[in-house]
């Protein structure tokens, strides 16, 4: 396990450049990050969206293990299905002798917050049950980006998204964001998790647990979005940085049932400075809109209180 | 570009060239291109950690990995690594972002 | 006569005999959703895996869409993969069907024909195979379990061919041969599986040393070269299934081809139909040739890819041909047999007439006395009598 920069760069970059991702674009690292950890011996899937059309516009691709794409709201059903024939395989003796060599095969389903939390919640929540042997990695960017930055149920409260914009009358997302990692708890399989493209040591260290871990792992990636979220380019990991200190994402493992918090700032920083540096949320700092402000807030306080009173629950 | 016949195309819709995504050039996508001060480098690897487009070319055939500098085919100017050099937090960058002269 | 291989008469129904002959292929994964009527099947099926006479791998889904997923996943890593569906269940899954002949995977599937809703409805038509008919899959209709048994061993032979790898489907009635007890002959399972063959791969996910992508998107400057290539891989069926019958008419003493002419020789009228029907218009047929009435029975079993060609000098020169059609193409002209059938005979020398009825909706029986009135009809037409081209048959309305 590699959990020093100078070790983890020793390993093959197994996404290359020349991908079509937004300059920017945190998602794309992720999927470097993730492979860098999991190594050639993986089998990944797509759920169409950003992710999977920056990477393989034929003749094109930017992945040098095998990937699969199907269809969007079935990248778990789909990876659920080469997971079993790699077993079935292995059973019976036909795999190639190649494939037959590899210790630990990794199967990786990786889908956005849109065919993850709202299209792709069946087939996810039906892979996880079957107990197979995979990780579902979700980059939640918080709305329907490559299809024009649409709503999604991880879309946070208050925020301007195409098919919910702020106005004069409404005034962006009226519902909070669908907690599913808890959703993934509630599973009770053996691994789940948060962290962020900027936590690099942490995510190399989840990604190496997720994938050892014998049965289904879950990792919920924050996925902050230049062009949808609205700040300059450079400043990506800047943001994924800030939505831990503020608690907006927490940083936190559950191994079979029990929590542990990785990061408990020692200050939080309050959610309106973050929200600021983006355009999705300038119609909340329109006189009149303090409430949503402190909805958001109140939500974020909310959140962190439970977390804690879940890791203690878990731990005693 | 050359575009196949039907004929030619493996069947299927699948690609079998692993990776060959490298030789598309996305550098041309640039306004702003990172200029390497290798003198300020710490070779934390921060940059080649955090860039989106796999554009920061370390050399790991030594003892220590070492910052070598720009992929510019690759590069798309997203300025992440200047962000994150952390040198730059104290006023020595070793990338900095110039505005690129065509 | 080359001595045909050792069969057990056995009682089965159609979703049993279809059971044992997926036990009987070794397909490494199975992947399905229950939905009446195809339900006794995969019933069937578990039952093997759970006493250890299949050794698959089964995933028990959560929803069709998924079963389909799943099995193109498993397909792709390069294992034998069968699943089985009835009308909403195929419905649910119907953007993956296109997909799994998109990316070329010979995937099995066991189609127990029934209606689509709505209204809903649990019984015998052919509406959902029928509207899945532009996938690319091969679709082949039984008219008994003998059938559904042979052709399920058979379509592994054809879909899995190198020159062909398209995904089939083995289709037969709903209730009508699912459920119904019959007789069939049964190879042994030693004999079943050499007859099969092991499977092999054209591509997989699961090659460390050659890694590939699967499914990438195209824009609009590669689509239409990738559509080309699977027209071509459809348009090799024929030649792949005329040996692949033959080898199973030495095998079993049973030759199915891509229809059955029953009584047709001289026949100046002939009904085309699909399916279970076919036995009870057989009857029919029968009744009437003992009075000097000169008509015989087409039995279409191989529907996609579509015979036209090979279907033109068989067709053509009658003095009338009945298309029946088990489904309707609403807003359509006639329903889907009919338009394939009569398009294919556009145009030739010998033109024959032809008419359409559509019957056995949402399981409405077929009777003895649907298919004389057909026959009525024809002879009427025969005779240069007007008949409307478009009919119903077996409607109160």
């Amino acid at each position: 396990m590699a959990t020093n920069l100078k070790t983890l760069v020793q390993n093959e970059d197994l996404l290359t450049g020349g991908h079509r991702a937004c300059a920017g674009c945190t998602g794309a690292n992720i999927l470097r990050q993730i492979m860098l950890t999991a190594g050639p011996n993986t089998v990944m899937g797509g759920a169409t969206g950003c992710m999977e059309v920056i990477t393989t516009i034929y003749p094109y691709t930017a992945w040098k293990t095998s990937f699969i794409h199907t269809a969007f709201e079935n990248v778990a059903a789909t990876i659920s299905g080469a997971e079993t024939a790699y077993r079935s395989l292995k059973k019976h003796g036909d795999l190639a002798p190649e494939a037959d060599k590899v210790e630990r095969m990794n199967f990786i389903a990786f889908g956005g917050d849109g065919g993850t939390y709202d299209i792709g919640l069946q087939s996810l929540s039906g892979a996880m049950e079957r107990g197979h042997n995979m990780l579902y990695v979700c980059y939640d960017n918080g709305a329907y980006m490559n299809t024009g930055i649409q709503r999604s149920s991880a879309t946070p409260f208050g925020a301007h998204t195409s098919t919910a914009p702020a106005g004069t009358v409404k005034q962006g997302k009226e519902q909070d964001r669908k907690d599913l990692t808890k959703i993934l708890v509630a599973h009770k399989i053996p691994y789940v998790a948060q962290t962020t493209p900027f936590h690099w040591k942490d995510m190399a260290t989840k990604v190496e647990k997720a994938l050892a871990c014998d049965g289904p792992a879950f990792l919920n990636i924050l996925m902050p979005c230049t062009v949808g979220w609205g700040f300059p380019m450079e400043l990506g990991m800047q943001v994924a940085k800030e939505a831990v200190e503020n608690n907006f994402w927490p940083l936190f493992e559950v191994e079979n049932g029990v929590y542990t918090i990785n990061k408990k700032p020692k200050e939080t920083k309050p959610i309106a400075d973050w929200m600021k540096g983006q355009a999705r949320f300038r119609h909340c700092f329109k006189p009149g809109n303090e409430g949503l402000l402190e909805h958001a807030q109140a939500w974020v306080d909310q959140q962190w209180a439970e977390l804690l009173k879940l890791e203690e629950m878990t731990n005693a | 570009m050359n575009l196949k016949r039907a004929q030619e195309l493996p069947e299927a819709g699948i690609i079998p060239e692993a990776g060959n995504a490298a030789e598309f050039k996305t550098g041309d996508w640039r306004t702003y291109v990172p200029q390497f001060v290798e003198e300020n480098c710490i070779h934390c690897m921060f940059c080649w950690v955090y860039c989106p487009d796999s554009a920061i070319e370390v050399d790991t055939s030594g003892e220590k990995p070492q910052m070598k500098g720009i992929h510019l085919d690759h590069c798309k100017g997203c300025g992440i690594c200047a962000t994150e050099c952390p040198p730059a937090k104290k006023g020595k960058a070793a990338l900095v972002m110039v505005r690129e002269e065509k | 006569m080359t001595k045909t291989a050792n069969q057990e008469l056995v009682a089965l129904s159609g979703n049993e005999a279809v059971a044992f002959a997926y036990k009987q292929a070794r397909p490494h994964v199975a992947s399905a959703f229950p939905i009446t009527p195809q339900t006794e099947m995969m019933h069937k099926f578990a039952e093997f895996v759970a006493n250890g006479q299949s050794t698959a791998e089964m995933i028990l889904v959560e929803s069709e869409h998924s079963a389909m997923s799943a099995a193109v996943g498993s397909a792709a890593a390069g294992a034998r993969t069968i699943t089985a569906t009835s009308s909403a269940g195929f419905a649910l899954m119907w953007e993956m069907v296109y997909v799994a002949a998109s990316l070329r995977l010979p995937i099995q599937m066991a189609m127990v024909n029934r209606a689509l809703s709505g209204n809903i409805n649990i019984h015998c038509d052919h509406s959902d195979s029928m509207g899945g008919r532009d996938a690319g899959w091969i679709h082949h209709f039984c008219e008994n379990a003998q059938e559904a048994y042979d052709t399920s061993l058979i379509n592994f032979r054809i879909g899995e061919h190198m020159d062909v790898r398209l995904p089939a489907m083995v289709n037969y009635d709903g209730f009508i041969i699912s459920h119904k007890e019959d007789a069939l002959y049964m190879l042994d399972d030693d004999a079943a599986f050499d007859f099969v063959g092991p499977y092999k791969h054209k591509y997989t996910l699961l090659d460390p040393a050659n890694p590939v992508t699967v499914g990438p998107l195209d824009l609009t400057d590669y689509y239409f070269e990738h559509k080309w290539s699977q027209m071509e891989s459809y348009s090799r069926v024929f030649d792949v299934a005329e040996t692949v019958f033959d080898e199973f008419a030495q095998l079993t003493g049973r030759r199915h081809d891509m229809w059955e002419e029953y009584k047709m020789d001289d026949a100046e009228m002939v009904m085309v139909i699909l399916g279970s029907s076919a036995g009870t218009a057989k009857d029919v047929v029968d009744q009437y040739r003992e009075k000097g009435v000169k008509v015989g029975l087409l039995k279409l079993r191989m529907f996609r890819p579509f015979p036209a060609e090979q279907l033109i000098p068989v067709l053509s020169g009658r003095k009338s041909v009945a298309v029946l059609d088990r489904s309707a193409s609403f807003g359509g002209w006639g329903g889907p047999v009919f338009n394939e059938i009569r398009s294919a005979l556009y145009g030739v020398n010998n033109p024959s007439p032809m008419h359409n009825w559509i019957y056995g909706l949402g399981g409405r029986d077929f009777e003895l006395h649907h298919a004389a009135e057909v026959i009525d009809a024809m002879q009427k037409i025969a005779a240069g009598g007007d008949v409307p081209t478009l009919n119903l048959l077996g409607c109160r309305a």
